[in-house]
């Protein structure tokens, strides 16, 4: 748990004072990925680099686990936090066996330990430890050294970490790379993660929350989900941008709101059948086909069913595409667009039907925040 | 290719003019009467190699502790005019830095040596200074939010980053010295100077080479013996002639 508390922080410079950060209270629950978000010079940096006395607070306090870290060695500090930067800082004159087991050095590991960790720690990160570890830095990628950056924080298992815009500097499919391979290796970690971010895409994947910075204050502290569904004020929705709406079907996987219970039809079924079924369960456009293992094969659709007599396996149209239990509803709702459908069937990781989504599910599910606000205010007045 | 072509047929033309010299000079007699002085060389050669081995080995204990207190961010400002004061302190011709100190300590071993111990102090002063302060603020700022105290730092990252450039300022510094102690002889320090000057007084020619020349050898040698020294000592991954 990081808790911050009245943290402040002003900067003299020959032009005056200048309020960084203003009296930031903020809590990050333990196990959970805190996004600090806004435009450049808010203040994000600043309130990061107080937590682990690269900045100096003018006021406030800063708890760790609920201990105050006031009182605490500066060293000692900053051995327990993992701390990852946007320029990566991999040190040059050292092996990358060396860099990952800088800190486990400084706090006296004995040799074999910290060669054991630091082959763990490359096959956490999916790099091959022995092509790797006698390189030096200016061998490896951006992404690569990214990588052994994170690493290098990881190396002595500090419970909490800070990342000051961690993959800004690396391309963009390597970042969704890394991003994606980051958030795995954190649902087995469960580390308490500060993360500062200007890219307001990034922070709604990778956050479980996200404070929004402006001028030095912290603005709005929340879930993605509800921040995107409501912002507190004008500013605050003029920098999540107009398809904010759009942005929220990212956070939303298949799982969270297939229909489990599906209609189907056999490849021996007639097609008088079919269309009862599809009366029965109120498909208005067609029904799927599905083989002796339950994996979809085909669609059957309605309006050939009125007028054609035959068996299904004669008459069933192939089936355009599928989506999966973890795809986004933005993958989802994409694929209809590009397929032009308002349905699409729903596969677990057998490829067998475990249901469908519809048009209508997703609309509703991004109505529904819209539709309990308007009953809560209707119910205030 | 071109360029290698070029240096090859360079080397071509050294090879045979040294060739050609080598034949003129045993035509002539003259390697016979260089010969002559062999033994003075010897003995001049050990104390030329003695003061710059005292002079160097004291400048560089005194540059390199100095740089590293310059380059520490609580002497920022100290700092720049010290800087300015070795600037200047460079431009002096080290003739000039030689007949101060000889008008301060007198004649001797030791006015020579401080001489030289000044003028070979202040490139390596700079680039220890310029070396540390050219390790980059991110390398900094990671080293130091990873928990490393101040001296871990400078010995850790630092001191390993800066050491190409460390070792630069080391190498022209030593290798000017060598050039330089023959100087030293007219503030009565011994030294290859000796059969130089001597040489010049006397018109003689083949007692000047028999100064210059062992002077140029000691230096080309004591520059190949940091160079090599640099490239051994300097880590792989921050030495650009181990790339
Ligand atoms: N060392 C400093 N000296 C003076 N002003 C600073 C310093 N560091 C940051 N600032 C100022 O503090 C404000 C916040 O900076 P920062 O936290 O780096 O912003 P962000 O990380 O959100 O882009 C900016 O106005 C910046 O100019
Ligand atoms: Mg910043």
């Amino acid at each position: 748990m990081i808790r911050l508390d009245n943290l402040t922080k002003v900067f003299d410079t020959p032009k005056g004072a200048v309020v960084a950060a203003d009296h930031i209270n903020m809590e990050v629950p333990s196990g959970e990925i805190c996004i600090l978000l806004g435009p450049s010079g808010c203040g994000k940096t600043t309130t990061l680099k107080m937590i682990n006395r690269i900045i100096r607070p003018t006021s406030g306090k800063v708890f760790i686990n609920g201990e105050d870290t006031t009182g605490l060695n500066t060293q000692e500090l900053r051995r327990s936090i993992g701390y990852v930067i946007q320029q990566i800082g991999l040190f040059p004159n050292m092996t990358i066996e060396e860099n990952i087991a800088v800190v486990p050095k400084l706090l006296g590991w004995d040799k074999a330990r910290y060669k054991a960790r630091v082959r763990e720690l490359m096959h956490m990160i999916a790099l091959e430890p022995d092509a790797f570890l006698k390189r030096y830095p200016s061998e490896l990628s951006g992404g690569q050294q990214q990588r052994i950056g994170v690493a290098r924080a990881l190396a002595a298992d500090p419970p909490v970490m800070l990342m000051d815009e961690p993959f800004g500097a690396i391309d963009p499919i390597n970042r969704a790379v890394i991003q994606d391979e980051f958030l795995k290796m954190q649902q087995d970690l469960r580390k308490t993660i500060m993360f500062v971010s200007h890219d307001i895409d990034e922070a709604i994947k990778m956050g479980d929350r996200i404070a929004i910075f402006r001028a030095g204050k912290l603005e709005q502290y929340s879930s993605p989900d509800d921040l995107l569904a409501d912002p507190k004020d004008e500013f605050i929705e003029s920098f999540l941008g107009e398809d904010r709406a759009l942005k929220r079907l990212n956070l939303v996987k298949v799982h969270d709101l297939v229909s489990q219970e599906v209609g189907t039809v056999t490849p021996d079924d007639d097609l008088g059948m079919a269309l009862s079924r599809m009366d029965d369960f109120g498909y208005h456009s067609a029904i799927v086909m599905v083989n002796e293992r339950h994996q979809p094969v085909g669609v059957i659709r309605r309006s050939l069913a009125r007028t054609t007599k035959g068996y299904c396996r004669d008459h069933f149209e192939p089936l355009p595409t599928v989506t999966h239990l973890d795809d986004d509803l933005r993958k989802v709702a994409s694929l209809m667009f590009a397929h032009d459908m308002t349905w699409l069937p729903c596969v677990d990781e057998g490829g067998r039907l475990c249901g469908h989504i519809t048009q209508r599910d997703i609309t509703h599910h991004l109505g529904a925040r819209y539709r309990v606000q308007q009953a809560d205010a209707i119910t205030e007045v | 290719m071109p360029l290698q072509s070029l240096r090859g047929a360079l080397r071509l033309l050294l090879i045979g003019f040294v060739f050609t010299a080598g034949i003129w000079v045993q035509a002539s007699g003259t390697l016979d009467e260089l010969l002559f002085y062999l033994p003075d060389v010897q003995f001049l050669a050990i104390e030329h190699l003695w003061l710059t081995a005292v002079s160097g080995g004291l400048a560089i204990l005194v540059a390199i502790p100095l740089g590293i207190i310059l380059s520490r961010p609580s002497m920022a400002r100290a700092a720049e005019s010290a800087m300015q004061v070795l600037n200047v302190g460079t431009t002096i011709p080290t003739l000039a830095v030689l007949a101060l100190s000889m008008s301060f300590l007198g004649i001797g071993t030791v006015p020579a040596v401080f001489g030289l111990f000044v003028a070979t102090l202040l490139p390596i002063t700079r680039n220890t200074y310029a070396g540390l302060k050219g390790v980059s603020a991110a390398l900094r700022e990671a080293a130091a939010g990873i928990g490393m105290s101040p001296l871990q730092r400078l010995i850790k990252v630092e001191l390993p980053n800066a050491l190409y450039v460390i070792f630069a300022g080391m190498r022209t510094a030593l290798t000017i010295n060598v050039g330089t102690v023959p100087l030293a002889f007219l503030i009565g320090a011994g030294g290859l100077g000796e059969l130089i000057f001597t040489g010049i007084d006397l018109y003689d020619p083949v007692m000047m080479l028999a100064g210059a020349i062992p002077t140029a050898l000691l230096a080309i040698m004591v520059d190949a013996l940091i160079a090599t020294t640099a490239f051994v000592a300097v880590p792989r991954g921050v030495n650009p002639s181990r790339a």
